[in-house]
């Protein structure tokens, strides 16, 4: 019998995923508080592991609170999965998120010392949903549902479900690339605004390829129900984001609506990423691809 | 084997941690002037023949209205402003139109002529969670000390895009922070990143031709050598507006300079 992962390892990714969640809404805190700077010194918080906690410091620090947590976790997460992980793959992928977070707190860093440069922030933004990624796949990973065998549906026709999960996922990346630029004012609102577009389009089509090709999975017809809601739920957030933005513009100071909606798009766009990636890895695990050689072009059998 | 990728594993952990311990402490230093007017070989301005130009600064319209602060954020602050809340100050009018928190200058030639150094320091204070001025403006290398009134911490942070930017913290009680700016810059957004609404302006001058309006508007810039000059005016919601001023020999020139209420600015 093929050895399986750790239950208790799958459950610990699982609450360091909800972790890196809790940490991705402490993040988008800061920047819609504008209070990325009000801790000027770095590791330590005003020389100290606990400053004053008002005003801008409490998003600040707190943030800073809960990556040292994440971080502690992710440690954990690294050294439990080499320790009783049988898939060597897996545990140089849990290496690889410690590596993420290690990173993740030194661009943190360099933000801070640096007065928030546009591309350190970005990068400090985007690397944060990739870890957040990450850790949310090695949960799939060392679940028992993806270790359990199955028969696997064939895909034979047109473009192959996995490329097409694929591209939507680093076309969703690229997107939360863009909106971070945006948000740290190192470009206007364009390239995000026709980001969209694009992700719009990928999402429909790789849902609507889900649902139409495999209707008999219920992973994946599924799936595709929850793509289609989570983007509609985006463009929402995102417009509304947008209008907040906008409107409080005329106030001294972030408002409570502005923030509410800027962190929700923030990190709803982190889910949606992190689902399109499970729902990739979903197509890998339950459909077999047919070699393009023995592919069909769509329409093809109807003809 | 597997002792061995462990051990690799901690060194690249250990390694991170040292890099991040290099890091860190806010700067303290000020930055070396790059040409103090006063230390330039001219000669002093003549006296027997200096003039001045002399004015009022008003809006043209209607004001926008100022928004009141919500400081419940900081309850230290909020209690300084109960029963009298503290409101932006984007535009403060006196009567008659007369706007304060500009800052008037001369611009022109002025390299014939020395200046003494200007030592006094320029101070900003943070009160009751606001920039008390809210905009202030020094000379080139002239030293500005930030003091901090509340009993909370504040980190000053100004923004300047031709100075080097800096960011300092100051709980309640510590020292002042001495500072100073080596190029002109009119004029460098201050804000306070703990207190979002907390902003400011320095105006940093290359001649000692410059004064910051109060309420009733009026400037007073005296000891002007004969010559032609573009007065300028600033603020922060309009910008600038200028015009150009001949002083003669021991002229007193009067002229005004009118700020448009623009729709767009409200």
């Amino acid at each position: 019998m093929e050895a399986r992962s750790d239950r208790r390892v799958h459950t610990f990714a699982v609450f360091t995923a909800c972790c890196t969640f809790l940490l991705l809404i402490a993040g988008a805190l800061v920047t819609s508080n504008d209070a990325g700077l009000s801790v000027p010194d770095w590791p330590l918080s005003y020389g100290s592991l606990m400053p004053p906690m008002v005003g801008g410091i409490f998003y600040e620090h707190g943030h800073r609170m809960i990556a040292a947590f994440v971080g502690f976790l992710s440690i954990i997460l690294a050294v439990s999965l080499w320790r009783t992980e049988p898939r060597r793959w897996l545990r140089w992928l849990g290496v690889a998120a410690l590596g993420a977070v290690i990173a993740q707190g030194i661009l943190g860093g360099i933000t801070v010392l640096f007065f928030l440069p546009a591309s350190i922030s970005a990068a400090h933004a985007t690397l944060a949903q990739i870890f957040f990624c990450t850790v949310v796949a090695i949960a799939l990973f060392t679940s028992a549902w993806w270790q359990r065998a199955r028969p696997l549906a064939v895909d034979g026709q047109g473009t192959a479900i996995h490329s097409l999960g694929i591209a939507t996922a680093a076309a969703t990346l690229v997107q939360i690339i863009l909106g971070a630029a945006f948000r740290h004012k190192g470009f206007g609102i364009d390239p995000h605004l026709a980001g969209a577009v694009v992700v719009t389009g990928l999402l429909f089509w790789f849902s609507a390829t889900l649902r139409l090709r495999f209707p008999d999975v219920p992973a994946l017809r599924n799936s595709a129900r929850v793509l289609h809601a989570f983007i509609g739920i985006q463009l929402l957030l995102g417009a509304a984001a947008y209008w907040s933005r906008l409107y409080s513009r005329q106030f001294p100071q972030p408002i409570p609506v502005m923030v509410t909606l800027t962190v929700m798009h923030t990190v709803f766009g982190a889910v949606l990423l992190a689902t399109v990636v499970v729902v990739t890895l979903l197509c890998y695990c339950l459909v077999r691809p047919l070699p393009s050689e023995s592919r069909v072009a769509v329409g093809a059998r109807e003809a | 084997m597997k002792g061995k990728s462990l051990f690799g594993m901690a060194a690249a952990v250990a390694l991170a941690t040292a890099m991040i311990s290099c890091g860190g402490g806010s700067n303290t230093s000020s930055e070396a002037p790059a040409a103090t007017p006063a230390a330039s070989a001219g000669k002093p301005v003549d006296a027997s023949t200096a003039g001045s130009v002399k004015g009022t600064i008003k809006l043209d319209g209607t004001a926008p209205k100022m928004k009141v602060i919500n400081m419940a954020a900081e309850p230290v602050c909020a209690k300084v402003h109960a029963g009298d809340p503290a409101m932006t100050q984007d535009v403060v009018t006196g009567s008659g139109g007369s706007l304060a928190n500009v800052i008037v200058y001369l611009q022109g030639d002025f390299s014939a002529y020395s200046f003494p150094p200007a030592t006094t320091p320029v101070t900003i204070d943070q009160k009751g969670c606001q920039y008390n001025p809210h905009v202030l403006a020094l000379m080139i290398g002239q030293p500005l000390e930030v003091t901090n009134s509340d009993m909370t911490t504040h980190n000053i942070h100004p923004v300047p895009k031709d100075n080097r930017e800096w960011n300092e913290s100051q709980p309640p009680g510590s020292a002042p922070i001495m500072q100073s700016f080596a190029r002109e810059e009119v004029a460098i957004p201050v804000k306070c990143n703990v207190h979002p609404w907390m902003k400011g302006y320095i105006g940093v001058m290359a001649s000692p031709y410059f004064q910051v309006t109060g309420k009733d508007g009026s400037f007073d810039l005296t000891n002007v050598p004969p010559g032609t000059y573009m007065l300028t005016a600033w603020q922060e919601l309009y910008g600038t507006t200028n015009m150009m001023v001949t002083v003669g020999p021991k002229e007193d020139k009067s002229v005004d300079l009118t700020f448009k209420a623009t729709a767009g600015a409200d």
